[in-house]
């Protein structure tokens, strides 16, 4: 394996993606991201190996960027925060609707408006749910590490392309910002041969000339369309569910919690066990597709769900599919920039379930 | 002598350009998106380039561009063209990229787009189609709609003291130091499709020689938006636009022209 580093999560991105064969990274600063910019900037990535840099001069830009680079083939990419993610929706859409692989990082901080520089799990319904205009669907997914920030990179991009589909790492300031060890992956060569079947690249006497649209003025070809893509998330729901469980086989309560704050409650799942308060944690790692599945089996033997977030209440809409009326979801969140402690979580479990 | 004793090789004067599908147009009759269209094809064809170039569609009349013109062709975002023209040259330095659209497109919604690509120098052609008015969505005022003139969002004529003066982003454009070809040109007579196909040819001429971003504006009619017929059409065009908008070299070797 790679060199060892210690490095912020945005700075493990960034490596990563040179490290990943990204072919050009497009975007615009904002806080708490910007350092993956910068330490693009000061890699000379286009001298480390031949990665396009582009400062772009809005998002809107950038997100277009990334469409043309995407449609040649390209493994591209773009990282923001939520301001400027919500200004990429269009582009988004318009990828997923034209069948575009792309990366896209959000570190999520605190809205609604311009909000904070905090951090915040408030944009889970814009990422997981579409988030731009259309019925379409975005891979999310979650890393709660700077290791995951790092490994995630590479990850996405293969499956961005396995679906010819936008991936989101979705994370947040806490995760973005903290510095932790991570092993590097060695560095991986940069594409050269391009799927001349679907790539514009200029069309050549072999072959039919190819197209990047998300128009179509014909109804019943366009609904075959959006069948088509529906077609493709299911195959997405049925083959990439990612998830860790940790001591939820003999658990009576559940945390699930994603990102930054799954690794608050892995904090507070100790601490409960410590206390003999049988706890488990489910975090889910892909939140589109998300592991519906697994909750229902956990709802059929604990005695209740608690639902952690950076946020009013937004990914436990998604537990509460899951359980139905099982057995119980609770649910504890701290919005605006602020984040709770392991013990404020331990608190919020007793108080719920064991009467305080 | 039948008609097909007449249809015979030694007797064609006129081809059209194979870079062109036979789909049939989406435009009005009278429309000059049609001939801006071939012109643009037939210089990709003469240059022997069409392997090697990538078209970008805007959201306007010309959406359907892909339909059209025979290459790698890609749809974009209302005003974002020379944004992901930029993602493919940056990624492609030795292709040939363009954009074609309207003044809706690049002078209101994608300003920045396009003053960031020709601010940077970004090697692509830009094709600019102004009517002066948004045809696709029934004629409302645009950017380049000119002073007094009606359009369904300006029923009793364009107030600049209401809504502003029109833009002329050509000229803007040809102040930034990243354009090094810019013209003005139009496509309602031959000598005039004639001298717009020569400004096209340049436009990729320079970008074949890296010289920055090439940038040529066709000044054309939207008789269906303006409630004219074609003739009428490109006579009002001929008194009101060109005045407005003149024809002729803007910009040529990165130096601006003085008039
Ligand atoms: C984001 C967005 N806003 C608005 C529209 C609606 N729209 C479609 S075409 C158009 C105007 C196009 O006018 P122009 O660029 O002048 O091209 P023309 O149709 O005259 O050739 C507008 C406003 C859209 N498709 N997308
Ligand atoms: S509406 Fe105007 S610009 Fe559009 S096709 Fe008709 S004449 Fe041309």
């Amino acid at each position: 394996m790679g060199e060892t580093r210690l490095m912020k999560g945005n700075e493990a991105i960034a490596e990563a993606a040179i490290r990943a064969g990204c072919d050009a990274y497009f975007g615009y600063p904002i806080t708490p991201q910007s350092e993956i910019i910068e330490y693009l900037a000061s890699q000379e990535p286009h001298k480390r190996t031949g990665m396009v840099l582009l400062q772009a001069e809005s998002e809107l830009g950038a997100i277009n960027m990334v469409y043309g680079a995407a449609g040649t083939g390209k493994k591209a990419m773009t990282s923001s925060s939520s301001p400027g993610i919500s200004l990429m929706q269009e582009g988004l859409s318009y990828m997923a609707g034209s069948e575009l692989p792309c990366l896209v990082v959000n570190i999520v901080r605190g809205g609604p408006g311009l909000g904070t520089i905090q951090p915040s799990q408030a944009d889970y319904f814009q990422a997981t749910k579409g988030g731009g205009h259309g019925d379409y669907k975005l891979i999310v997914l979650a890393p709660a590490s700077v290791q995951e920030m790092s490994d995630f990179v590479p990850l996405a991009f293969d499956l961005a392309f396995k679906y010819r589909n936008p991936v989101m790492i979705l994370s947040d300031g806490v995760i973005g910002q903290m510095m932790e060890k991570v092993e590097l992956f060695d560095q991986m060569p940069r594409a050269t041969e391009f799927d001349q079947t679907w790539v514009t690249t200029g069309k050549t006497a072999d072959r039919e000339r190819n197209i990047h649209s998300s128009l179509d003025l014909d109804p019943a070809r366009f609904e075959k369309h959006n069948h088509h893509l529906q077609e493709k998330y299911k195959k997405i729901i049925e083959n990439e569910v990612r998830f860790e469980k940790i001591q939820c086989d003999d658990a009576d309560y559940v945390l699930v919690a994603y990102g930054s704050s799954s690794r608050i409650c892995q904090k507070t799942q100790k601490l409960a066990r410590e206390k003999g308060i049988k706890a488990g944690l489910l975090r889910p790692i892909t939140l589109f597709p998300f592991p519906y599945e697994e909750i229902e089996k956990l709802a059929n033997h604990v005695k209740g769900f608690l639902a952690v977030e950076l946020s009013a209440g937004q990914m436990v809409e998604d537990v509460e599919l899951a359980v139905g009326k099982k057995t119980r979801i609770e649910f504890y969140g701290r919005i605006g920039g602020m984040i709770p402690t392991p013990t404020e979580i331990l608190t919020v479990l007793e108080e719920k379930y064991l009467g305080g | 002598m039948e008609v097909k004793d007449i249809i015979k090789e030694e007797n064609l004067v006129f081809k059209k350009t194979g870079l062109l599908t036979d789909k049939i147009l989406s435009y009005c009759p009278g429309c000059g998106h049609g001939v801006a269209h071939r012109i643009v094809m037939e210089v990709i064809e003469e240059m022997g380039i069409a392997e090697d170039t990538i078209g970008i569609a805007p959201v306007g009349c010309s959406v359907l561009a892909y339909e059209f013109m025979n290459i790698d062709m890609q749809q974009v975002p209302h005003g974002r063209a020379p944004a992901t023209a930029t993602g493919i040259k940056r990624c492609w330095p030795d292709k040939f990229v363009f954009t074609y659209q309207g003044d809706g497109d690049l002078a209101a919604i994608g300003t920045s787009e396009t003053i960031h690509a020709c601010n940077r120098g970004e090697n692509i052609t830009i094709i600019f189609i102004n009517n002066g008015i948004y045809g696709m969505t029934g004629g409302q005022m645009a950017p380049t709609t000119l002073p007094g003139m009606k359009s369904s969002t300006t029923p009793y004529g364009r107030d600049v003291e209401l809504m502003g003066n029109p833009i002329k982003m050509t000229e803007l454009v040809a102040h930034l130091p990243g354009t090094y070809y810019i013209s003005r040109q139009a496509v309602h007579t031959p000598l005039s499709v004639r001298r717009a196909k020569k400004a096209i040819q340049k436009a990729f001429e320079t970008q074949k020689q890296n010289k920055g971003l090439s940038f040529v504006e066709i000044v054309s009619n939207c008789n269906s938006g303006w409630k004219m017929t074609p003739i009428q059409a490109n006579k009002w065009m001929e008194e009101n636009m060109f005045p407005f908008y003149p024809l002729g070299d803007i910009k040529v070797d990165g130096k601006i022209i003085d008039k």
